[in-house]
């Protein structure tokens, strides 16, 4: 777009410059890195340790979810940048994640949603 | 800077340039809609008459998957995809797509896909078989477990699973270009909410195609590795069941519905005003009720699944969200009448074809609303009734939109303006045609006779209604002739198209027909949703200059977008053919294509 | 990719937002429903296989840690490369970028190595459902995890011939996005797959 860019110098920000310079610094990273690498420990030691047994799936899917927000927020920076990239990569997302709640409803719900209204 | 454009094959096969690549999407489009009418037609023969021989089974199995695959992917899709590469940047005031090579990408791997599909009605005798006889035959939704390699040994599905994947990627491709296109390339002061309907429903549909077209690519990647590398996704005996492909299919299938509707949607949304001189009733309503529908779009999935017995819960859900979802496609039905309700009308032949449109949708709406009632729907399901509701919505909706948007830019395009005596004669042919064929189509289904069966006796009762409906399909193909005579005549009589032969509202026409290379002389400012009407608030905007004040940089053209689009149809010649090596082939070709691209100079 | 045409047209945009970054960013959108079709399907054929082995009987939950470690580390080792080029500083630039590509490749390898072991021990993309979803689903990230190593290994022979320059620092950054996102792919799959049996 350089070719006529100049003329666009007056174009509007509408979408919120949030900055390519508000990234964290390596110092944020590393301690972004030490957590990460701590809840993985955890993750494991919960799948090992049978005391943790009858709430590995949530402590798992927390955990899990905790490193992935982590590394969305920081190393890919939504927590600075602009809030549309967050609307790019969440509203798929979520889509994705209804589909697979839908889709295990219709799989394993099946029966019991049969069974529930009588013979089905 | 230059001012002429440059010519010869070349020029055509390197071309970055938003406006040829929107042409080349026409042509492309236009004959592979003839492809698809004509295998309409045969159909259409050979159910004139009960107990029909005109085909044998086998080939109307082809005939009827290749009709509707090719409509859906190779004809409407394009077409709308032409208008998005053409007018799409011309009315957010961008002198090109963000990503012009990645757009010649989309082209290219669009052509070759389609040429793909449509070899294997010619390429039986490689595969010991005799022509017409290995293209797809397993219906435009390939269900699963027919599709599978017990049921289908021979190449045809191969073909359709391949062509649709390479497909894909040209969808996807353009996805990204328009969405970043739209966000980012608008003319100053062209807010969201002052684009032009039609662009805001390309934006939209955008949305979905990067959305629902992976889902159809993990669901084709499962049946390739059923049909080639022994795995169970759609096989019961292991464990896996076909319900799967049916939910993966429909999860991409409905929201493509939206994607077929909603650019003609657009286009309406765009006529209307322009021929009633008034603006678009309720804008912000129009825009948000596609916005809904393309959210929608995705909860209403199972509605095609009624007859599988998901039971009364699952049933009563998406029975609901598929009514609901009426709710927005009515808002915007009442926003057009309103539009037209009062307004100065002139009667252009664009306009007929959008209000065709608007009457036609409304049947097709109506009997799609009556599918969503599960009693209902297993009375109407894989019958003719449902063969009327898709075509009152994809032939009386989105071709009735197309046809509208062609007629309307046609000048802008080419700078000749299409007759409208031709074109009044091409509508009313084909509207008259459109409820011949496909109206009868109701009452044939419910009497019983289902879809996809190659012929019906004559104890059924509808052979008088099926002769019916294939004298509308052969009226169809007339008024499709006299569009063709149409285009051919305008070549060289056409009447010469001024900047603005309509008097639209919208910056496209603020430029010559058609537009110089470089588009806009001086990118406009926009202080308006009307930005070249006279309103009470504000006056015309002033056009660009006819010549630009400074030299303006257009970029030149590029090999390598072709050459990486080629890899792709030779990777699928290598599963088709059972011979691994090719597959590095394509491959390599795909990454040389790739790297010079990225690394060739290239300023945008 | 990487010329220097491309450098900063960020401020000239109708969002002010770099093109190729929201391109990616849409990109990165499509492929989490490419994922979730993938994921959806193993979970809803969790349990339905009719023939062992069972993902109990195979999966090596040590060996797959390390494997996750190692990837954690490869996108510790990508903002670190972005760091430095957007400072300016090649030389840490170029040591980080390899670094990162090394981790990857190192993720491949175990991929292989499990891939193999699985193969010796009875299961086969074709042996059952588990099979079938597991190799595809894992099979697709490690594609994923390829294409990543390609194309952080050219930004580094880039790097090496002088021709990236923190001039070029958005086009790391959007490298990074993608091999950051292939890296939470994994941190739901090893989850999904591997811990919760």
């Amino acid at each position: 777009m350089s070719a006529y860019e100049g003329e666009r110098g007056t174009a509007m920000h509408e979408g919120g410059e949030a900055g390519q310079h508000a990234h964290p610094t390596a110092d944020v990273y590393l301690r972004v890195a030490a957590v990460l690498v701590i809840l993985t420990v955890l993750e494991v030691g919960v799948f090992y340790v049978p005391v943790f047994h009858p709430v590995l799936v949530p402590a798992l899917l927390v955990l899990s979810a905790v490193k992935f927000t982590l590394v969305v927020m920081f190393y890919m920076h939504l927590k600075a940048d602009s809030r549309f990239f967050t609307f790019l990569f969440g509203a798929p997302l979520l889509l994705a994640v209804g589909v697979m709640v839908a889709l295990l409803f219709l799989f394993f719900g099946a029966l019991t949603l049969r069974g529930a209204a009588g013979a089905g | 800077m230059s001012d002429a454009p440059p010519t010869g094959l070349k020029s055509w096969l390197t071309t970055t340039d938003h406006k040829r690549i929107g042409l080349l999407y026409f042509w492309t489009a236009l004959g592979f809609f003839l492809v698809g009418g004509l295998e309409a037609l045969v159909i259409r023969l050979q159910l004139a008459q009960p107990n029909g021989h005109m085909v044998s089974a086998e080939t109307y199995n082809q005939l009827f998957t290749m009709h509707g695959t090719t409509m859906v992917f190779l004809a409407l899709m394009p077409l709308a995809a032409s208008f998005f590469n053409y007018i799409v940047p011309l009315q957010i005031g961008a002198r090109d797509v963000a990503f012009p090579r990645l757009n010649a990408f989309s082209y290219w791997v669009f052509l070759l896909g389609g040429l793909f599909l449509n070899a294997s009605w010619l390429v039986g005798p490689l595969f010991h078989a005799g022509m017409l006889n290995v293209a797809p035959d397993g219906g435009w939704f390939g269900y699963a477990n027919l599709t599978e390699r017990q049921f289908s040994p021979g190449p045809n599905i191969d073909f359709w699973v391949l062509g649709l994947q390479i497909l894909g990627i040209s969808s996807l491709a353009a996805g990204f270009n328009f969405i970043v296109t739209i966000l980012n390339l608008r003319a100053p002061g062209m807010k969201m909410m002052r684009l032009p309907a039609f662009t805001w429903m390309t934006l939209v549909t955008q949305f979905i195609i990067i959305t629902a077209f992976p889902v159809i690519t993990v669901a084709l990647v499962f049946l390739l590795f059923d049909r080639f590398f022994g795995t169970h996704f759609y096989l019961p005996q292991a464990g896996g069941t076909p319900l799967l492909w049916q939910h993966l299919f429909w999860l991409f299938g409905h929201p493509e519905v939206y994607i077929l509707i909603l650019p003609a949607m657009g286009i309406v949304s765009d006529v209307l005003p322009t021929f009633a001189r008034k603006p678009l009733f309720g804008y912000t309503v129009v825009v948000y009720s596609g916005i809904l529908i393309g959210f929608m779009g995705w909860g209403v999935w199972s509605h095609h699944m009624f007859a599988v017995g998901l039971g009364p819960i699952a049933d009563s859900v998406f029975a609901a969200t598929t009514m609901l979802i009426a709710v927005p496609t009515g808002v915007k039905i009442f926003n057009w009448v309103a539009t037209l309700w009062g307004g100065d009308i002139h009667g252009t032949t664009a306009l007929h074809f959008a209000v065709g449109f608007i009457a036609m949708f409304i049947i097709g709406g109506l009997s799609g609303v009556s599918h969503a009632s599960p009693p209902a729907d297993l009375q109407q399901t894989d019958t003719y009734y449902v063969v009327a509701h898709i075509h009152y919505v994809l032939f009386g909706g989105t071709v009735a939109g197309l046809f509208a948007g062609v007629y309307y830019w046609w000048p802008k395009m080419t700078g000749r303006l299409l007759s409208e005596t031709l074109g009044k004669w091409h509508f009313w042919l084909q509207f008259v045609g459109m409820n011949l064929a496909f109206f009868p189509m109701h009452f044939i289904g419910l009497l019983g006779m289902p879809r996809r069966i190659y012929t019906y006796s004559p104890d059924l009762g509808v052979s008088d209604l099926n002769l019916v409906s294939t004298v509308g399909a052969f009226l169809i193909a007339v008024s499709i002739l006299v569009f063709l005579y149409n285009l051919w005549r305008t070549r060289r009589h056409g009447q010469r198209a001024s900047n603005d032969p309509w008097g639209g509202a919208t910056l496209e026409w603020s430029i010559p027909s058609p537009p110089p290379v470089y588009n806009f002389s001086v990118i406009p400012t926009v202080t308006n949703r009307l930005p070249r009407w006279r309103t009470e608030l504000h006056g015309p905007m002033q056009d660009p200059p006819a010549m630009p004040p400074a030299p303006i940089h257009v970029p030149g053209g590029s090999w390598w977008p072709m050459v990486a689009a080629l890899g792709l149809p030779v990777m699928a010649l290598a599963p088709l053919t059972h011979t691994p090596w090719v597959a590095f082939v394509g491959v390599a070709l795909l990454l040389f294509g790739i790297y010079r691209w990225a690394f060739e100079p290239f300023e945008v | 990719m990487t010329h220097a045409a491309h450098a900063a047209t960020a401020h000239h945009t109708s969002m002010g937002l770099d093109s190729r970054k929201l391109g990616l960013w849409a990109f990165i959108g499509s492929e989490c429903l490419l994922f979730g079709s993938l994921i959806s399907t193993y979970l809803v054929y969790k349990g339905r296989s009719v023939v062992g082995p069972y993902p109990h009987d195979i999966l090596n939950i040590p060996f797959t840690s390390v494997s996750t470690f190692d990837l954690l580390m490869s996108s510790l080792m990508m903002v670190l490369a972005l760091a430095a080029v957007q400072r300016g500083d090649m030389k840490w630039g170029k040591i980080w970028l390899f670094s990162t590509a090394l981790l990857g490749l190192i993720f491949l390898g175990g991929q292989v190595i499990e891939f193999t072991e699985f193969v010796h021990k009875g299961l086969t993309i074709s042996t059952n459902l588990f099979g079938c979803t597991f190799f595809v689903l894992t099979g697709t990230h490690g594609a994923h995890v390829a294409v990543g190593v390609l194309w952080l290994l050219t930004l580094w022979v880039r790097a090496l011939q002088g021709k990236l320059g923190s001039a070029n620092a958005m086009t790391v950054e959007i490298t990074g996005l993608y091999w950051h996102f292939v890296d939470v792919v994994w941190i739901v799959i090893f989850t999904v797959v591997y811990l919760i049996q």
